[in-house]
């Protein structure tokens, strides 16, 4: 009681709601996700709730090839995607930058493809990239390139480029937002004293540019990460894992066998595996933030 | 004689290549704006058009009788055309839904942000990156355990649920961005309200707060947007037209037998234009926002 009214428990009791919330509505969930997950647990059977199994669903996982498949796919996706978006949003940062009429309407515009939420963006490229009505198959077959409809969504291989061109016209905006800010705060001596003593403009990109922007690519790392799932919403609305399983990700295999077959146990096992590489992913470029930013500090 | 003309040549030719350059990073931003824009503005084009002309051969590039069709018909304004889904009522959840969420998560927020820019205490990094790590965990792997929770305790198919759900993914981001904000004021700005016989309190909301207001401003909006176009957790959660909002009514519009691209367009146009409106606002403290909150920490 002595202690709840002392000053030191102005913080404590300060955050106290915020704590409960995420207790409430994350913590506690991921422990009864991590019970089901040793569990047989099936939506129609209540009481398999109760049965413990240990490690057998994730055993299963083990030697589920269409999981090992997800898992790959995913991997590969978000390696692919939030490189692509690192190095086009540093491309565009970097043009934007060079221009100096008319920069913050272009700065608004960029914008633009951050106003729209995944589902939105699936639905677009759903609706753009239609074999029969789509605007690409359209521009293409007007400007002669095509005679028969490219099946963009139907073919394996191309929906799963298509898939990541999605992703990247989405997310690349965060990356040259940040990075345009960041190019902005660049003290100019240190950019001309480079000059002064015959750096070629690589030169002065790879030695002086590339190292102040670091904390801001960690930045950007940092948000992306910590919403790269919200592609499922986008692969949902675009294939939802099809054509035949070809652009399955992690996120549209757990939804799949969890509310579709009912094997939440299962689902649950995989949750959990898809939860622990956000978190290694988000708490990497986390401390690489910090480690940057300590550099900062250090360096001013 | 030659070593004038050259001596008067370089500069010329110097601001020659500068204007070509110029001219080739004009042109490459104009590309990437057209690469940004195209989509969504055909988007907002066919939310205008007629259903012949979407599947019209050949393409009709620009709509020839704009029509507000689209939108009266979601509606269920249109009395010849049967309604397929219950819009209206959507956006109604979907408001209700977002509204609540995001001024009890800006206030819970709020606390946080300002015990962790203004308190030393225990565990205070600790508890810093837990709030991050939270927000990492992918909707789709916490919405099963969610759905076996409010299950049992009947919060599945309401707002309710939703909103609890929205709080707790809003409130980390809000802890971080007005973390941020509250950092920049002085503290002694505070101090000095104290010192003038103001309490803490008010000292807060008399010195601090007005000075806060556009970060938690846009804080306020970010937790609005999150919340107005959250899919992964809200199509689990919500099962029939008493929660479900308009990002899982898209869904299943697009889910139905007969394809309405036009109907479809409508309903993604009245997704967008709160976000666009919105975004539009706090574009300016959304850059400082999180370059500065994360950069300056």
């Amino acid at each position: 009681m002595n202690f709840l009214r002392s000053p030191r428990a102005i913080p404590y009791l300060l955050l106290l709601p915020a704590i409960l919330v995420i207790l409430a509505v994350i913590l506690l969930p991921l422990l009864v996700s991590l019970w089901s997950s040793l569990t047989p647990y099936v939506l129609t059977r209540p009481a398999s709730l109760y049965q413990f199994v240990g490690f057998r669903n994730y055993e299963r996982l083990w030697g589920n090839s269409d999981f090992w498949w997800a898992f790959l796919r995913t991997l590969v996706f978000v390696t692919v995607a939030l490189n692509l978006e690192m190095v086009l949003g540093l491309g565009l940062a970097m043009l934007v930058n060079q221009i100096t009429w008319g920069q913050r309407t272009i700065r608004t515009i960029m914008m633009f493809p951050m106003m729209f939420s995944p589902i939105l963006v699936g639905f677009l490229f759903k609706y753009l990239l239609n074999d029969s009505i789509g605007f690409v198959n359209n521009a293409l077959y007007s400007l002669g390139l095509i005679t028969d409809p490219v099946p963009w969504l139907v073919d394996g291989t191309l929906a799963n480029l298509s898939i990541i061109a999605a992703e990247v016209w989405m997310s690349t905006s965060v990356f040259a937002i940040l990075l345009l800010a960041g190019l902005m705060a660049i003290p100019a001596e240190p950019l001309e004293a480079a000059r002064v003593d015959g750096c070629n403009g690589w030169q002065v990109f790879r030695h002086v540019t590339l190292p102040f922007l670091m904390p801001f690519i960690y930045i950007a790392m940092t948000i992306r990460s910590l919403d790269v799932a919200r592609a499922y919403d986008m692969i949902r609305i675009m294939t939802n894992g099809g054509p035949a399983g070809r652009t399955e990700m992690l996120w549209t295999l757990i939804a799949r066998v969890g509310y579709q077959n009912s094997q939440m146990g299962s689902a649950n096992a995989m949750g959990y595996v898809s939860i622990l590489l956000s978190i290694i992913f988000t708490f990497y470029f986390y401390r690489k933030l910090a480690d940057a930013r300590a550099f900062m500090g250090g360096a001013q | 004689m030659t070593s004038i003309t050259t001596e008067l040549a370089a500069p010329q030719r110097r601001s020659m290549r500068k204007l070509r350059r110029r001219w080739l990073v004009w042109a490459g931003v104009v590309f990437a704006m057209i690469v940004l824009c195209l989509p969504g503005l055909w988007v907002v084009l066919t939310a205008f058009r007629p259903n012949v002309e979407v599947l019209a051969r050949p393409t009709i590039w620009l709509p020839q009788n704009p029509t507000l069709e689209n939108f009266l018909k979601i509606f269920g304004l249109l009395p010849q055309v049967q309604e397929g889904l219950p819009v209206a009522q959507y956006f109604l959840n979907s408001l209700v839904i977002s509204v609540t969420s995001t001024v009890v998560a800006v206030l819970i927020g709020m606390a946080g942000g300002y015990a962790f820019a203004r308190f030393r205490f225990r565990g205070k990094s600790t508890l810093f990156i837990a709030f991050m790590l939270s927000r990492s965990v992918p909707g789709v792997a916490l919405s099963l355990p969610l759905f076996i929770l409010w299950s049992r305790v009947g919060l599945i198919d309401t707002p309710l649920g939703l909103i609890t759900v929205y709080l707790a993914i809003n409130i980390p981001f809000t802890i971080w961005l007005t973390d941020g904000f509250f950092r920049q004021i002085p503290v002694e700005l505070s101090e000095a309200a104290q010192i003038d016989g103001c309490s803490r309190w008010q000292a807060f909301w008399r010195v601090e707060f007005p000075l806060a207001r556009s970060g938690l401003a846009s804080a306020a909006i970010f937790a609005f947007l999150t919340s107005w176009n959250e899919y992964a957790l809200a199509s689990q959660l919500s099962r029939t037209v008493a929660s479900k909002t308009m990002p899982v009514g898209l869904m299943d519009f697009t889910a139905q037998f007969t394809v309405d691209w036009t109907g479809m367009s409508a309903m993604a146009v009245l997704i967008i234009i709160p976000a666009l409106i919105l975004t539009f606002i706090v574009q300016k403290h959304l850059i400082a926002g999180l370059t500065f909150g994360g950069v300056k920490g």
